[in-house]
């Protein structure tokens, strides 16, 4: 457990000592503020056009649902954006050790290959979780102007934290084949990219196949967390998947041991 | 103290080490000579646990490197030959995560860094970020990281690679001044460096060793002045004999 915190330490400061956590955090948040400032104005405008109507018709105003249309699909938004920016987190988590011959240092230091993975592992997904929750000034803003359902919100956040783990756990293990950060980045996004558009073949293929690639992808998992339903096959998927991409990347760098 | 046994490594076809035996006694230091690519590397890399070899063993005080990871890589220092640094740490936190990842309990780390820097003499650079040093302190912070934990055991992968004369002497005299409480095992292609520093020589060439002494013993033997001309003497006999 020490190895694992003094690993993680390093780890996690290191994203703030260079300018990478700053620019990830502050590009999530200007595209997911893009997203809600558009979603909530297309909403006002709806509601506008909908009174209006209502006036002349002389007729009472339809209820409308901000949770279906607001929240529900800036959360949509955010679990897409989130694809994009993983890889930028993990790029350089491994290849940057094998580059820079620290991974060296690691590897003849008395802590296990085991510790190393769920050390960078958890600093990368604490970076993620602060990153993720930094956007609950969104959900407050509808909650103060509006009356939303206030559960639903606390399970899609439980869906992107839940997915995150799981891109997280990808990008390590790819950051753990390559000592070039910019291939490792491409190629998380690559299989982050490829996971949530998988689910699209299912509309072209039928029975057993349809129903596997949409349990394969990423993002079909999620819709049920963006409408507040929380089903715990969907969060086994994710953490099922966290756990085969770690095992992945432990075995990835003890095969290091063996090739060089 | 260090035991080295009928050691081989493969990679694929290619042998970079074939069958290669020593001992190192408790306090000595054993310089490692060859020329380049004739496996000192791979052989320093198994001895650290850091590669498995093909065949044969190495064991630590009596300990089996492959069967006891932790503890034998608890007991050895290393300093491969790009010493392994986070160029975005300061030299103090760079210490402070080395001794913390090789198990200076967290109530001496403090010391431990302390001790390091002193006896490699970098406490003027302490608060500095690694990337702003030059080689020689880079060079030096490597070696604290490999002493920080007091090991038993020092593999030194060519120490005084790319160091400027003065440099060179002054890593010289600190490797001689760590002897005595560490078992020191150095690579390098310096020759008059193994005549002062090294209590025994052993020299590889293409994965085998083709001589082991003491460098006095050496000289004599070969009836040569200069351990130079010892080495350039055995490389480029092998070296005929290929044609």
């Amino acid at each position: 457990m020490k190895n694992i915190i003094t690993i993680f330490n390093r780890e996690f400061r290191s994203y703030f000592s260079s300018p990478i956590a700053y620019i990830v955090i502050g590009l999530f948040l200007v595209l997911t503020g893009v997203f809600f400032y558009l979603l909530t104005s297309s909403f006002l405008q709806y509601s506008a056009n909908l009174q209006w109507q209502a006036a002349r018709m002389r007729q009472a105003v339809p209820p409308m649902n901000v949770n279906q249309m607001i929240i529900r699909p800036l959360f949509s938004n955010i679990s897409v954006i989130t694809l994009f920016v993983v890889p930028m987190i993990t790029m350089r988590t491994f290849s940057d050790e094998k580059k820079s011959g620290t991974l060296e240092l690691l590897l003849t230091s008395p802590v296990t290959t085991t510790q190393i993975v769920v050390g960078k592992f958890l600093a990368s997904f604490l970076l993620y979780v602060i990153m993720a929750l930094l956007t609950w000034v969104y959900p407050l803003v509808i909650i103060i102007y509006g009356n939303p359902d206030i559960l639903p919100i606390g399970i899609a956040y439980i869906g992107i934290i839940g997915m995150g783990a799981a891109s997280i756990g990808i990008g390590l293990w790819i950051s753990s084949m390559t000592e070039n950060q910019i291939i490792s980045a491409m190629g998380t996004f690559v299989i982050l990219l490829f996971l949530w558009l998988v689910g699209w073949f299912s509309n072209f293929t039928s029975g057993g196949f349809s129903e596997f690639f949409k349990y394969l992808s990423i993002i079909e998992h999620f819709n049920d967390f963006s409408k507040g339903i929380f089903d715990t096959g969907h969060l086994m998927y994710y953490v099922s998947l966290s756990g085969m991409t770690l095992f992945l990347a432990h075995q990835s760098i003890e095969s290091l041991r063996w090739r060089s | 103290m260090i035991q080295i046994n009928n050691l081989t490594k493969r990679y694929g076809e290619f042998l970079a080490v074939d069958d290669i035996s020593f001992n190192v006694e408790k306090g000595k230091i054993l310089g490692f000579l060859g020329p380049n690519g004739a496996g000192k590397t791979t052989t320093m890399r198994i001895i650290t646990g850091f590669m498995p070899p093909s065949e044969g063993f190495v064991t630590i005080s009596g300990h089996d490197v492959s069967k006891e990871p932790l503890l034998t890589k608890n007991k050895i220092g290393y300093l491969p030959e790009t010493p392994p640094l986070y160029m975005d740490m300061t030299v103090e936190e760079y210490l402070n995560f080395a001794g913390l990842l090789k198990q200076v309990p967290n109530k001496k780390i403090k010391y431990a860094v302390e001790n390091a820097c002193l006896k490699v003499d970098i406490n003027d650079v302490k608060n500095k970020v690694i990337k702003a040093l030059s080689k020689g302190y880079k060079q030096r912070v490597g070696l604290a990281q490999a002493i920080i934990h007091e090991p038993e055991v020092l593999i030194l992968d060519e120490p005084t690679i790319g160091l400027d004369p003065i440099q060179i002497r002054e890593v010289r005299d600190l490797i001689k001044s760590l002897a005595g409480n560490h078992t020191i095992v150095l690579s390098t292609h310096i020759l008059p460096e193994v005549d002062m520093t090294c209590d025994e020589v052993v020299i590889i060439k293409k994965g085998k060793i083709i001589a082991q002494d003491t460098p006095k013993n050496l000289s004599k033997k070969m009836n040569k002045s200069s351990l130079e001309e010892i080495f350039i003497d055995l490389i480029s006999e092998s070296r005929s004999e290929e044609k």
